[in-house]
C-alpha cells in the first residue's frame, strides 16, 4: 500500500531519489569531527529564525511611533511573546557563532581549495546576506542602539565620492533615519533578504554536494573512476550518481543516518548553551541585546558610546583603526573581501592544516586571535590605546592573507596519507 | 519546421531588436521601485525651514533647534571666543574652509554670517553622532590650550568653536553649516540662503 503511494509520487516528483541521493546514499567521510556540526547548526537556527520571525511579524508594528511599543508588547502583553522574542534575538547571535566556527573549521581544514571555490563563495554571500539580514533587524525594535547602530552604518555609504551623500537619502528614505528606514528595512528583514539567504543556502548545500564535502585530514574520498581495487572501495551503497563517475574510497559513511545522527548529538549539547541564554541570561550582559535598545529611539541625543552587536565588532575595530572615514570604510570591506578570496589567495595544494607547515598553523591561530581581539577592541569603550591595538590588528589581520599568499606557494608539508587515517 | 532558407543577418537583427526594447522595457520598469526610495512627499515637506528665535540667547550659551529631525546648534560667542579662533589654526585640518562644508557666505574664519552667532549641524562628520559642547576650560583636557570646542564620545572627534575640524581625530571635515539667513535682527531661518526661498 504505502509502496504504491511512493511509486505513485516517485512517477510525479523525484522524492525518493532526492533523499537518497543527498542523504541516505550520500558519501561522507567517516572522520569529520565536532568541527563538522556547525552547518547542521546554522540550518537549525535558520529554521529558527524564520519561523519565530513570522511568529513577530504577527505582533510587531513597523512605524517609527509604534515599533518600540509593539516591541514591549510582545515581550509583556502577548501570551509567550517573550519567548518568541528572545528565541529571534538569542537565535541571531547564535547564527553568528555557529557560522564564525563554521568559516573557521573551512579554513584549518581548507575546504575552501579546490575544486571547493564556489562553495566557499556561496558561503561567503550567505555571511554577507546574514550580516544585512541581522543589521536590519537590530533596527526594527527602534531603540536607541537601533537608531545610532542604523546612523553610523549608512552614513558609511556618505563616504562614497560623489553619489554618497544623495545615496545615503535615498537609502534612508528621509534626511535622516525614519519611519521610512524603519519600514524599508522591515521589508527587507523579513521578506527580500531571508529569501535571498534561503536560496544561497540551497546552492550552498547544491555545490557542496556536487564537489563532495572535505574531511580533518583533507584527503579526497572521491577517487578517479577505476583507480580503485575492489577491496579499497566502499562497501555501503551508495547513489549512482557518485558511483557512475567516481570509485569511492572505504572511508565513507552514508550522511542520513550515520552523520545525522551525529548532529544531533551536538544539537543537543548547543540546546542547552541556547536554552541557558533563552531563559536565564536573554541580554547575555549586554551583549546579545545592548542596554541603550530599552530606550526608545531619540534622533537629539547620541548614547554615550555607540557599538554594533558584538558581530559586527571585529570590523567595526577594522573601521575606527583607519584615520580617514573613506579609507576606513574601504579597509573594512576589503577585510571581508579577503575572506572571499581565501581559496585563490591560497596556493597550497594540501587542505589540511594536520599535514601543512608549522608557520601555517601559526598563522591560523593568530589570525583567530587577532579576529577575537578586534571584536574586543571595537565592542568596548574607546580609549587610546585601543585606536594603536587597532590598527596593529588590523595590519595583522591582512597580514594573515599576505603570508598566506606568501608561503604556501612552495610550502613545506607533511606527506598526505594515502587514504583517511584510521 | 519549414524548409525556407534560415535568414541568419535577419535573425541577428530581430534578437537584437527584441533585447534592446526588452531592456528598456525593464530599465522603465525599475524606475518606480527605484524611485519609490527617495524621500516622500511627506517627508520633504517636514524637512522645511524652521525659524529660530535667539533674543534670549545669552553669550556663551547654546541653543539647539530642530532641522530635518538633526538637532542644529545656535552658538552666541563671546569676544573672547571669537578672538581666539585664530590661535590653533596650526592644529585644524581645513582651517580656511576649503571643503564644501558651508554655503558660500560662510567660508571665512568664523564660520558664520554674523561672527557672533555660530549655526551649525549638530552632527560629527564622522559617523553621524551629536558631540558634546565643553566649556570653561573643559576641552583643554582634549586639546591643550583650547578651553572650549565641541567633542564626540563616540569616536573622541575635535572641533573647534568655529566648528573646524582638528587634525588627528577620525572625522574628516568640518560641521556642516545649512544655509540660513537672518530674517530680522533676532530670528534666523534654517534651511534657505537669502533670496533662494
Amino acid at each position: 500500500m504505502s509502496n504504491k503511494l511512493l511509486d505513485w509520487i516517485e512517477y510525479r516528483i523525484p522524492m525518493m531519489r532526492v533523499a537518497k541521493m543527498h542523504a541516505m546514499e550520500y558519501p561522507a567521510p567517516k572522520n569529520m569531527n565536532f568541527w563538522y556540526v556547525f552547518g547542521f547548526l546554522a540550518t537549525i537556527v535558520l529554521i529558527n529564525q524564520i519561523v519565530t520571525g513570522i511568529w513577530l511579524t504577527m505582533s510587531f508594528e513597523p512605524s517609527a511611533e509604534r515599533a518600540f511599543a509593539s516591541v514591549e508588547y510582545i515581550m509583556r502583553e502577548v501570551e509567550y511573546g517573550y519567548i518568541l522574542r528572545y528565541m529571534h534575538s538569542t537565535g541571531a547571535s547564535a547564527f553568528f557563532i555557529v557560522v564564525y566556527l563554521h568559516m573557521f573549521r573551512g579554513m584549518i581544514y581548507g575546504s575552501y581549495q579546490k575544486p571547493r571555490e564556489l562553495l566557499w563563495v556561496f558561503g561567503m554571500f550567505i555571511y554577507l546576506a546574514l550580516m544585512a539580514e541581522a543589521f536590519m533587524g537590530y533596527v526594527l525594535p527602534w531603540g536607541q542602539m537601533s537608531y545610532w547602530g542604523a546612523q553610523v552604518i549608512v552614513s558609511l555609504f556618505g563616504a562614497i565620492p560623489v553619489v554618497g551623500e544623495d545615496l545615503v537619502i535615498w537609502i534612508q528614505g528621509d534626511y535622516v533615519i525614519s519611519g521610512a528606514t524603519l519600514n524599508r528595512f522591515f521589508a527587507l528583514h523579513v521578506i527580500a533578504l531571508p529569501l535571498v539567504i534561503v536560496i544561497l543556502v540551497f546552492l550552498h548545500i547544491v555545490a557542496l554536494h556536487e564537489v563532495g564535502s572535505n574531511n580533518p585530514d583533507g584527503v579526497e574520498v572521491k577517487r578517479k573512476k577505476g583507480s580503485l581495487k575492489e577491496e579499497e572501495k566502499t562497501k555501503w551503497k551508495m547513489h549512482e550518481y557518485y558511483t557512475n563517475k567516481y570509485d569511492i574510497v572505504d572511508d565513507v559513511v552514508p550522511f542520513f543516518p550515520h552523520i545525522v545522527l551525529k548532529d544531533l548529538v551536538a544539537f543537543t549539547i548547543f540546546l542547552l548553551g541556547f536554552a541557558y541564554v533563552l531563559f536565564f541570561n536573554p541580554e547575555m550582559g549586554g551583549y546579545f541585546l545592548e542596554h541603550p535598545n530599552f530606550e526608545h529611539a531619540n534622533p537629539l541625543k547620541t548614547p554615550e558610546h555607540i557599538f554594533p552587536v558584538w558581530y559586527f565588532t571585529p570590523f567595526y575595530a577594522i573601521l575606527k583603526a583607519v584615520p580617514d572615514k573613506l579609507g576606513g570604510v574601504i579597509a573594512m570591506f576589503a577585510a571581508i573581501i579577503m575572506l572571499v578570496l581565501l581559496p585563490w589567495i591560497d596556493r597550497g595544494k594540501v587542505k589540511s592544516w594536520r599535514y601543512r607547515s608549522g608557520i601555517h598553523r601559526y598563522n591560523l591561530l593568530v589570525f583567530a586571535a587577532v579576529f577575537v581581539f578586534l571584536g574586543y577592541l571595537g565592542g568596548t569603550p574607546q580609549e587610546p590605546w585601543k585606536i594603536t591595538a587597532s590598527q596593529i590588528c588590523t595590519f595583522l589581520y591582512f597580514g594573515f592573507f599576505a603570508l598566506l599568499w606568501l608561503y604556501s606557494k612552495n610550502e613545506k608539508t607533511k606527506p598526505l596519507p594515502e587514504r583517511i587515517s584510521k | 519546421m519549414s524548409n525556407a532558407p534560415v535568414d541568419n543577418g535577419r535573425r541577428r537583427f530581430l534578437t537584437i531588436a527584441t533585447s534592446v526594447v526588452g531592456g528598456v522595457g525593464v530599465v522603465g520598469a525599475a524606475v518606480p521601485f527605484i524611485a519609490s526610495w527617495n524621500p516622500s512627499a511627506k517627508a520633504k515637506a517636514a524637512g522645511a525651514d524652521v525659524e529660530a528665535d535667539i533674543s534670549k540667547l545669552e553669550p556663551g550659551q547654546m541653543l539647539r533647534v530642530e532641522w530635518r529631525s538633526k538637532p542644529v546648534w545656535i552658538v552666541r560667542r563671546t569676544p573672547e571666543t571669537l578672538e581666539s579662533l585664530a590661535a590653533h589654526e596650526d592644529q585644524l585640518r581645513d582651517p580656511d574652509s576649503e571643503q564644501p562644508q558651508q554655503p558660500e557666505f560662510a567660508k571665512n574664519r568664523y564660520r558664520s554670517l554674523k561672527e557672533e552667532y555660530l549655526v551649525a549641524l549638530g552632527i560629527c562628520t564622522h559617523l553621524g553622532c551629536s558631540p558634546q559642547h565643553l566649556k570653561n576650560g573643559a576641552f583643554a583636557e582634549q586639546v591643550e590650550g583650547v578651553p572650549e570646542g565641541f567633542f564626540c564620545p563616540c569616536h573622541g572627534s575635535k572641533f573647534d568653536m568655529a566648528g573646524r575640524v582638528f587634525q588627528g581625530v577620525p572625522a574628516p571635515l568640518n560641521l556642516v553649516v545649512p544655509p540660513y539667513y537672518y530674517i530680522d535682527d533676532n530670528t534666523i531661518l534654517i534651511g534657505s540662503e537669502e533670496g533662494a526661498a
